[in-house]
């Protein structure tokens, strides 16, 4: 199987579906003639014409709006935000307009898009470059979320919410973007709301997802050296969210750290620990722990940076606690 | 009164002599608006109507007018004052009344109310209740257009309120910048809410703002129909041969408060103001003109008027009668199966 980027993998992703359904278009900033601020559009203006691949005026709210109007009547746009952050602008559309529109049209106007770009935080962008929003976008009825971690993931989980006719968050890493892994050619579909258990283990489940999975394994890795088997599970999609698989991997290992880069007040942790507690109360010999960004804006320091951000250290010491070892 | 501004306003074209039933379905059109608000209205004080509600009386010959120009296969997006666009483009007052009575029968079962009117099968896109937010969303049904090929259009109606937002701004730059066939009409009835224009925008004159984007722009007398029917079409053939845009701005004036909690004068305008834009009143003016040009006599109107009448006491009674819709329809519709 060819080992390709992220990067790469999403590249193909986007370029099969456009291949594939001539209502599929991308439009965003420098999505074109710059190739893509990350170049995930890569050779697509090339292949697709500037119809279909559609460069913009940096006007996250309006591009947003007309790619949702352009959903309205039948088309299926793909809209880049060049990072997350900028999408604040345009969260009107994607919450107001995208969101809604088939509820409140009485099932009439389905909203088939996707919007997608980089999340979370590189490497001392500061504050207004470096933050999480998925538990925001979790947090509305009528929005799928996904956070793809590996490269397989990100093509196959693209594909699918692509293909899907209901407006999906897409939230990639910009720290992921280099990172390589197997990827299967051709139609490689990975279902929206299916976890993946990433790492069997027995002593202990961390869940995590995008980025912090590298993390998790890392940090699973730490753990067998001193004797404790991590499970590692990434639900992948953080709406529809795959309680079963977290569950039955809880009531198996009987302990739970949650692992995510954002912040920790409403976090999406606080909505798993809700569910495990619900259904895997009995199971449970530990309180779950949650490790996550800290609850402050990211400093620019780097040494500021590395302490607000979550890693090895904290996972490994968050589990040793809910194994009552230290 | 408002400053006059100095841009010129668009008159309607010399009337053709031989069309008196087209001429009498856009006064029964604007009747049939002008007799549903009324009802809505009486409605709403019942407590038959929750929520907000918006109504669109002094206004009818912009919604009237503009449909009349438009094709079965165009599409219209719209704000949260758009009963009256919704009747115009040919949704069915029952099932407009029966929305607003939150019933199953409703356009949107219930679901979206006053300000979520929405048919998909006219091509009739909503009903949206953030100011200004749909206007990018109208350029991006224009975008579709385009992507496809064909010659449809779509009008945006909205009010000069939305025209301080920034979603106006980014759509229209982006519309003129890429040739989509997309109508602007900004429906100008002076106040945003309780703001009169010239407290909230620098310009006074909302057609200038086409300026910013060259795209071509008109103002008009929004209490003709025919002034503004001609104006739309003008600008439909813009859109439909060339792909250019237009911004319309249409003058217009609501006789009735902002929403139903606002009082018909309330403190930012005075009953004298009222009184006189209502001398303007767009379908008197427009039966008297018919009435000059021998196209409708007493019996003619009375005939229309007890017509229209019937027609909305038949909205009132299906939609106080319908039921409520089914419980289990709460959770359908969040997600499209795919």
């Amino acid at each position: 199987m060819p080992v390709i980027t992220y990067r790469d993998a999403l590249n193909q992703a986007l370029r099969e579906e456009m291949r594939r359904d001539p209502s599929v278009f991308l439009m965003g900033e420098e999505v074109a003639v710059y190739q893509g601020a990350y170049k995930i559009s890569r050779g697509l203006l090339e292949e697709f014409g500037p119809a279909r691949v559609v460069d913009t005026p940096i006007t996250e709210l309006g591009f947003a709006g007309i790619g949702v109007g352009a959903a309205m009547v039948g088309l299926r746009p793909i809209v880049e935000f060049m990072t997350w952050n900028f999408a604040l602008l345009a969260i009107d559309q994607i919450v107001n307009s995208a969101a809604k529109m088939l509820y409140m049209s009485g099932g009439q106007i389905p909203i088939p898009i996707v919007f997608r770009g980089p999340g979370g935080a590189a490497l001392q962008l500061a504050a207004q470059h470096s933050q999480s929003f998925e538990s925001w976008y979790a947090n509305v009825p009528g929005l799928k979320v996904v956070v793809p971690a590996t490269p397989a993931d990100a093509k196959g989980l693209l594909k699918s919410a692509i293909r899907d006719n209901n407006p999906v968050v897409f939230i990639e890493g910009e720290m992921l973007y280099n990172t390589k892994g197997e990827v299967p050619e051709g139609e490689h579909v990975v279902p929206l709301g299916v976890a993946d258990v990433k790492r069997e283990g027995t002593d202990v489940t961390l869940v995590a997802y995008g980025k912090m999975v590298g993390l998790a394994l890392k940090a699973a890795d730490e753990l067998a050296k001193d004797g404790v088997s991590a499970e590692v599970v990434d639900p992948r999609t953080i709406r529809p969210l795959d309680v079963a698989t977290i569950v039955a991997s809880v009531r198996k290992t009987n302990r739970c750290v949650i692992v995510e880069e954002g912040w920790p007040f409403a976090g999406v942790g606080a909505q798993v620990v809700d569910d495990i507690q619900r259904e895997a109360f009995d199971w449970l010999d530990a309180p779950i722990l949650r490790v996550t960004g800290a609850d402050v804006p990211m400093p620019y320091n780097k040494q500021l940076e590395k302490l607000a951000k979550p890693d090895v250290p904290k996972v490994v010491a968050a589990v040793n606690r809910v194994l009552y070892r230290r | 009164m408002p400053r006059s501004g100095t841009a010129p306003i668009a008159k309607a074209a010399k009337l053709a002599t031989d069309d008196t039933a087209v001429m009498r379905r856009l006064l029964r059109d604007m009747l049939l608006i002008r007799r549903f608000e009324e009802k809505t209205g009486e409605a709403y004080a019942l407590g038959k109507i929750g929520g907000f509600c918006h109504l669109y009386i002094g206004q009818e010959a912009v919604a009237v007018g503009a449909m009349a120009a438009l094709r079965p296969d165009d599409v219209i997006l719209t704000s949260y004052r758009e009963h009256g666009q919704a009747l115009a483009r040919g949704m069915s007052a029952r099932a407009v009344m029966a929305e607003l009575f939150g019933k199953a029968a409703g356009s949107s079962g219930g679901k979206g109310g006053s300000m979520h009117l929405f048919d998909a099968s006219l091509g009739f896109l909503g009903g949206h209740a953030i100011v200004g937010a749909h206007i990018p969303l109208a350029t991006g049904a224009a975008f579709a257009f385009k992507y496809r090929g064909g010659d449809q259009v779509v009008v945006a109606f909205f009010g000069e309120a939305a025209v301080n937002n920034g979603a106006f701004h980014e759509a229209l730059n982006m519309a003129a910048l890429w040739k989509l066939p997309c109508i602007y009409i900004c429906e100008n009835n002076r106040y945003g809410m309780g703001t009169a224009l010239e407290r909230s925008s620098a310009l006074y004159d909302v057609v200038q703002r086409a300026c910013s984007y060259d795209m071509p722009a008109e103002v008009v007398d929004g209490m003709d129909v025919l002034a503004v029917r001609d104006a739309v079409h003008r600008a439909a053939v813009r859109g439909r041969q060339r792909k250019t845009p237009t911004l319309l701005e249409i003058r217009t004036y609501r006789f009735m408060g902002h929403s139903m909690s606002d009082p018909i004068h309330g403190h930012y305008r005075t009953k004298d103001e009222v009184d006189q834009q209502k001398a303007r009143d767009p379908i008197v003016t427009f039966g008297a003109k018919l009435r000059e040009l021998r196209m409708l006599d007493d019996e003619a109107w009375q005939a229309m008027d007890a017509e229209v009448a019937d027609e909305v006491a038949d909205a009132w009674r299906f939609a106080d009668e319908a039921p409520d819709p089914d419980p289990a329809t709460l959770t359908t519709d969040v997600y499209r199966e795919t």
